[in-house]
């Protein structure tokens, strides 16, 4: 839940500019990004996502970095992407 | 799994491990509390305690919300998901947390309907789906999900939605924070402050710590390598004679956070006058309740909550292993009556607890990270000439 996972933005969401579709480690999502209001986002950035919400905009290193961590911690992280892969909120 | 020996800036952990041995002054000990799960998890995963100083010592503060959550509201959250037509949603990780009457899997056993959500607004989604239920999310996590929260309050309310609510418990980090300093059990030499709590509250909130209290604190990111340098920001601010909040993760965390998330919280959300935390006792103006305006999302106001305390189980030392007071091998229970399959107390439930990061990784970590240092060491001394 407090995990921040990385994704990289895919497209703006025309009709709902509050989404934006979303490849998080190979699982396309919609995430929300009305948190992010006023920074300038675009396809190819990277977002650090907690439970659907874009918190902040991350530069691809960082994006490895914290990929890396999650890799680490194994489980926790296994289920949390499970449960964003079953989000039905989520799903494109 | 990946092992410790893996552990690929080894050479550069060393580094900042003389660098900090250096700035220790003789017969002083040095006590640093960090208060993010997430650093936990580092720190035991990468065995960090064994490439500090035996005088240089890390002891986790309450960083975990589900593990700071008191038993009477998990009972509280029950009680809700018992009334007629209730579906009760939450994160995965309060779903084995033990209330006084079991858990939220004990309850569905027993014929509620307790659902595991990845996101609040999943619980907006089944709402949508089901409009003859009350469908109910318990809100929980410090400032890191709160504004996910209330991005979804604005959500049900744009929609018009008439048949959600939420069961709110979020807590907030500055004033368990403040209660332990007041503390007279711990006496703490600075903070390696939280990264992801930081990213939306930035970093002026802990200026008090520094300012008034007069102990320095590095906000710090989740590699090892991130930790060992705030320990190092740290033990430079004490060596001088400073006491600062710096930012060891500025390449995200900005100095005035995510004003966006703030500004939602602020909207929906207002401080409660206090709330009872697991182990630390009752904190005044630590938790966030439904704003009067958003009452008619408000479980608490729309639901009879019994609001009873319920004490912790005696053998349960979850309390002094949030303060910091025990390292979680030192609790009674410890991975003998207590495991995660089996939790007694909520430090060994979550993913991200102390207890279960020990249990998962710590036992592990520490012998190898003696070998994997030994080598080092010996490939890095320079050959005999």
């Amino acid at each position: 839940m407090c995990l921040g996972i990385p994704g990289e933005v895919i497209e703006i969401l025309t009709d709902r500019p509050d989404l934006a579709k979303v490849d998080v480690c190979g699982v396309k999502r919609n995430i929300n990004i009305g948190l992010l209001e006023g920074e300038e986002l675009n396809a190819g950035d990277w977002v650090l996502i907690h439970v659907g919400f874009a918190m902040s905009k991350i530069d691809e290193r960082e994006a490895a970095s914290a990929l890396e961590f999650l890799e680490g911690i194994g489980q926790a992280y296994a289920e949390e992407l499970a449960a964003l892969a079953d989000s039905e909120a989520h799903r494109g | 799994m990946r092992f410790v020996d893996e552990f690929r800036d080894a050479d550069k952990a060393l580094a900042l491990s003389a660098k900090i041995s250096e700035l220790c002054e003789p017969g002083r000990h040095y006590k640093f509390m960090e208060v993010c799960g997430g650093h936990t998890h580092t720190i035991y995963k990468h065995g960090l305690e064994d490439y500090l100083p035996d005088s240089v010592q890390l002891v986790h503060g309450p960083g975990c919300p589900v593990c700071v959550i008191p038993m009477g509201r998990v009972d509280d959250a029950i009680a809700i998901a018992e009334e007629p037509d209730v579906i009760m949603t939450s994160f995965g990780d309060m779903m084995r947390v033990p209330g006084g009457r079991g858990s939220f899997f004990d309850s569905n056993a027993a014929g509620a309907d307790i659902r595991m959500v990845y996101s609040p607004l999943d619980a907006l989604k089944i709402a949508q789906a089901n409009p003859a239920k009350r469908v109910v999310f318990m809100a929980i996590g410090f400032e890191t999900t709160a504004p996910s929260t209330a991005m979804t309050v604005l959500r049900a309310e744009a929609m018009g939605l008439e048949n959600f609510s939420l069961f709110c418990n979020h807590v907030t980090i500055i004033p368990a924070i403040k209660a332990i300093l007041d503390s007279p059990d711990l006496r703490l030499d600075g903070f390696v402050g939280p990264g992801h709590v930081s990213t939306v509250i930035g970093c002026r909130p802990y200026e008090f710590i520094a300012r008034d209290h007069g102990k320095p604190l590095v906000c710090a990111g989740f590699e090892p390598l991130d930790i060992l340098q705030s320990v190092y920001m740290l033990m430079l601010q004490l060596h001088e004679g400073r006491s600062e909040v710096e930012n060891q993760y500025s390449r995200v965390v900005p100095w005035d956070g995510n004003p966006k998330a703030l500004e939602v919280i602020a909207r929906t959300m207002q401080l409660r006058p206090y709330f009872e935390w697991r182990g630390l006792g009752f904190i005044s103006h630590s938790a966030l309740q439904m704003r009067p305006e958003y009452a008619r999302f408000d479980a608490e106001r729309i639901f009879d909550v019994p609001g009873v305390r319920v004490a912790d189980p005696k053998a349960c030392q979850c309390g002094e292993v949030l303060k910091g007071v025990l390292k979680p091998w030192e609790c009674k229970v410890f991975g003998t009556a207590c495991t995660p399959e089996t939790p007694i107390g909520t430090c060994m439930v979550s993913s991200e607890g102390a207890c279960a990061a020990y249990y998962n990784f710590g036992r592990f970590s520490r012998e190898r990270v003696k070998s994997a240092t030994r080598t080092v060491d010996i490939e890095l001394s320079p050959a005999p000439s």
